[in-house]
């Protein structure tokens, strides 16, 4: 431990910490641009200067270690002026276009220059002409905006080991973005978002469908029907100022028959029925192997996150007969939406607007993948991000704190607490050992409350054991074996688990891979700031969700029973092929000639 | 007196074909080696005499660096082109010594000469012109170097003889071709 002075108030603080933390820590506040959790600090903003008694100029306290006996101010006039000269210099490069920015009140550049008191910029600046780059279906970039803090480029390359921007060219012409400055459409970009998550300013936003949702409401002919990601509800409540981690399920439901859409329903629907799927593909898979010795593509992958498909596209084209060929619950609401759902109400497909609203950036682009059309439309056309509902919302006048709760719709209304808990890490496979050890044994999944710990939290990669013991007849061949499952959020995690068990042999039968860092509770339209702690509040409401369920296994959905008795007849049959199943292909990494 | 060899005497193969096992060359020499972009490039670029995108792309697959890293090495160091460049690459120094010293009117000089402004290859592609923040030649302030041949003290009205025996140079190098 050393023992360090802050402000005049000793502080003790663990080695090897920066003054960041321990300031942070004490309950100290310093502020901080390019500075990133988790992150190995840059240093590069210099917006976190703080005065240490002996040293020649202020040091960066986000990446300048505590010694013993350190004596460190954060609120001197010295500092105070260089800190405002930081800022005033970023202001200088920076587009503010405030009033009409797509940040508002999160914009972390906005603020920080407020609570610097900068009421003028002194610089006068003639920046180059940046165009807007809006090439990709998911995200937009405005170069304008940007301040060259690189956390994008740092959560792209490190944590999500994909690296389609980085910073190009130098000093004033510095650009963050795709190799020379390219369109972001000609790289390897997965749509995760996790750039727009981490940006501090409006340099990187999702490609908003707002109007397109507004313009579909206000279309007397359309018939606008919903469906909102298990994440939202643990989320929606943050753009409203409610702590991290408040359950908005009804409210949001109260929000959206005020917005106006005609039905609103939930893809933790979909999510059910993802599990009947991908567990019946998963057992069919492990028969082939086992019964009828096949070579079959294990151990089986998870396929909800798009982004993790598109990675896999790009970097891992090796493991694509391994993804499981469902479609995500968003894709499968939409093909059941406009055939089943469509039929029964008596609405033609044409007529029918599906808006999804998901905590994800990546499934703005899914639902334009060519080969989501298997409605013979697109079957999901708008994409809302939880960011854009709330803004929606407040576009409205709908004064959501106060709303009553209200509830889903049928038929895509009920859903188990196992289709609540695809929203965290290790939640789709918690929800599949539930139902795969249900099927297989008879028997509930021996573990306390249902759920599996080990496959919880934010550890990295996470992996456990389940063994069937006296199976009923129809799964005998699984007697004595026992699954092994690993699971593994953030895509360099997902890269690291991929080559170790290519590197190393060792044996898994099912893999849950989520895009984003937490899973979709820390996806890239969620509200900002998304740190651990929100992360972890989040998880939370989302397993309270769970536990408060009336079923929490995906089988003992009455609607999904119904809805196989109606409509597709058994998993994996004819209808589900068509409807609920798709493919992959190879992407090349390099699309186009630079 | 001119004792440079060009950069690139021919417009070299970039067929894939050809281009792969050079490269595969140029990376395995530096196997297992930290850091190793930044010369991997300089090779690439002396043999090639610039960097062409597919270079590039196979350098960023075979070193495992993500392609917007090495562009982003790329167009930060004014070395690196990734268009082709003469066969005579004039780089003038604009740092602090020689740009008191008129590198600026030497700069203007060769524009005028050469007909090419900066970062532009001529069209007999006998001649690229970069400019360069010091040399670490200043006491022979202004300089001007041709491939690696470091010319001093360099006057604005000598550059066309300078430039005309390039010139000559390089086109009885293409005759003997």
């Amino acid at each position: 431990m050393c023992n360090i002075t802050i402000n005049g108030i000793e502080v003790e603080a663990r080695d090897g910490i920066t003054i960041l933390t321990a300031a942070r820590e004490a309950g100290f506040t310093i502020p901080t641009l390019c500075f990133l959790e988790g992150t190995i600090p840059q240093g590069a903003c210099r917006a976190c200067v703080v005065e240490v008694e002996g040293a020649p100029s202020l040091a960066a306290s986000c990446c300048t270690p505590i010694r013993n006996d350190m004596v460190i101010r954060t609120n001197t006039k010295r500092v105070r002026d260089a800190r405002r000269t930081v800022v005033e210099l970023l202001l200088s490069e920076h587009e503010g276009d405030c009033q009409t920015c797509v940040r508002g009140s999160d914009c972390e550049l906005l603020l920080l220059a407020r609570n610097l008191g900068i009421r003028e910029i002194p610089f006068n600046t003639v920046n180059p002409v940046q165009q807007i780059d809006r090439s990709t279906p998911a995200l937009a970039r405005d170069p304008g905006k940007c301040i060259k803090c690189r956390r994008c480029e740092t959560v792209c390359a490190e944590v999500q080991h994909v690296g389609a921007i980085s910073a190009q060219y130098r000093g004033y012409d510095t650009v963050i973005g795709p190799a020379f400055a390219s369109p972001l459409a000609t790289v390897a970009c997965v749509q995760c978002g996790q750039c727009a998550a981490v940006c501090p300013t409006g340099a990187i936003t999702e490609i908003s469908h707002v109007q397109g949702v507004w313009n579909a409401l206000d279309d007397p002919k359309k018939h606008v029907v919903v469906q909102t990601a298990p994440a939202i509800r643990a989320a929606l409540g943050e753009c409203f100022s409610l702590e991290p981690g408040t359950l908005v399920t009804g409210k949001m439901v109260s929000a959206l028959r005020e917005l106006g859409f005609d039905a609103v329903f939930d893809t933790n629907f979909t999510a059910d029925l993802t599990i009947i799927e991908e567990g019946t593909e998963l057992l069919t898979r492990l028969k082939s192997a086992l019964v009828d010795k096949k070579e079959v593509a294990l151990p089986q992958y998870t396929s909800c996150s798009p982004g993790w498909i598109k990675y896999a596209e790009y970097f891992h084209p090796e493991i694509l007969p391994n993804i499981s060929t469902c479609k995500s619950p968003q894709q499968m609401f939409g093909a059941l939406a406009k055939t089943y759902y469509a039929q029964k109400i008596g609405v033609k497909p044409e007529a029918m607007t599906v808006v999804s609203v998901m905590p994800c950036t990546a499934k703005k682009f899914e639902c334009q993948r060519p080969e989501m059309d298997d409605s013979g439309y697109q079957d999901v056309d708008y994409v809302l991000t939880t960011r854009e509902l709330g803004d929606m919302i407040k576009m409205a006048g709908i004064d959501f704190i106060n709303l009553p709760d209200d509830t889903m719709d049928a038929p895509f209304g009920t859903s188990t607490g196992a289709a609540d808990i695809f929203a965290n890490t290790g939640g789709v496979m918690e929800a599949a050992l539930r139902t795969v050890h249900a099927l297989v044994t008879g028997r509930n999944l021996p573990a306390e409350d249902l759920h599996v710990r080990p496959l919880a939290g934010l550890e990295g990669i996470k992996s456990a054991e389940v063994t069937f013991t006296d199976t009923v007849e129809n799964w005998r061949f699984l007697e004595g074996v026992t699954a092994r499952v690993a699971v593994a959020h953030g895509l360099g995690n997902a890269s690291d688990l991929i080559t170790h068990i290519q590197e190393t042999g060792e044996v898994f039968h099912f893999i849950e891979v989520m895009t984003c860092p937490g899973g979709c509770i820390g996806g890239g339209g969620q509200p900002r700031f998304t740190t651990d702690e929100v992360r972890e509040a989040r998880i939370a409401a989302i397993y309270k969700e769970d536990e408060g369920k009336t079923y929490r296994q995906s089988h003992l959905n009455p609607a999904i029973t119904e809805m196989y008795e109606q409509f597709l007849k058994e998993p994996l049959g004819e209808t589900s092929h068509h409807l609920l199943h798709t493919g992959y292909t190879g992407k090349e990494l390099f699309t186009q000639e630079v | 007196m001119c004792t440079t060899q060009p950069v690139s005497a021919r417009q070299p193969d970039l067929s894939e074909s050809s281009l792969i096992p050079v490269l595969d060359e140029i990376i395995d020499s530096y196997c297992g080696t930290r850091g190793a972009l930044i010369p991997v490039l300089q090779s690439v670029q002396n043999l090639l005499g610039f960097l062409p995108a597919p270079a590039l792309q196979y350098v960023s697959r075979e070193l495992n660096i993500p392609y917007s890293e090495v562009a982003g090495v790329v167009t930060f160091y004014s070395f690196f082109s990734t268009v082709p460049r003469g066969t005579y690459l004039v780089r003038v120094c604009l740092g602090t010594a020689c740009y008191v010293r008129g590198g600026k009117e030497v700069l203007e000089a060769l524009t005028k000469e050469l007909g090419i402004r900066v970062g532009e290859t001529s069209e007999d592609r006998l001649f690229s012109l970069e400019i360069g923040r010091c040399f670490g030649a200043c006491g022979l302030a202004p300089v001007v170097m041709v491939n690696n041949t470091v010319h001093q003290r360099v006057k604005p009205a000598k550059i066309h003889e300078l430039i005309e025996q390039y010139r000559s140079e390089g086109m009885q190098e293409r005759e003997v071709q």
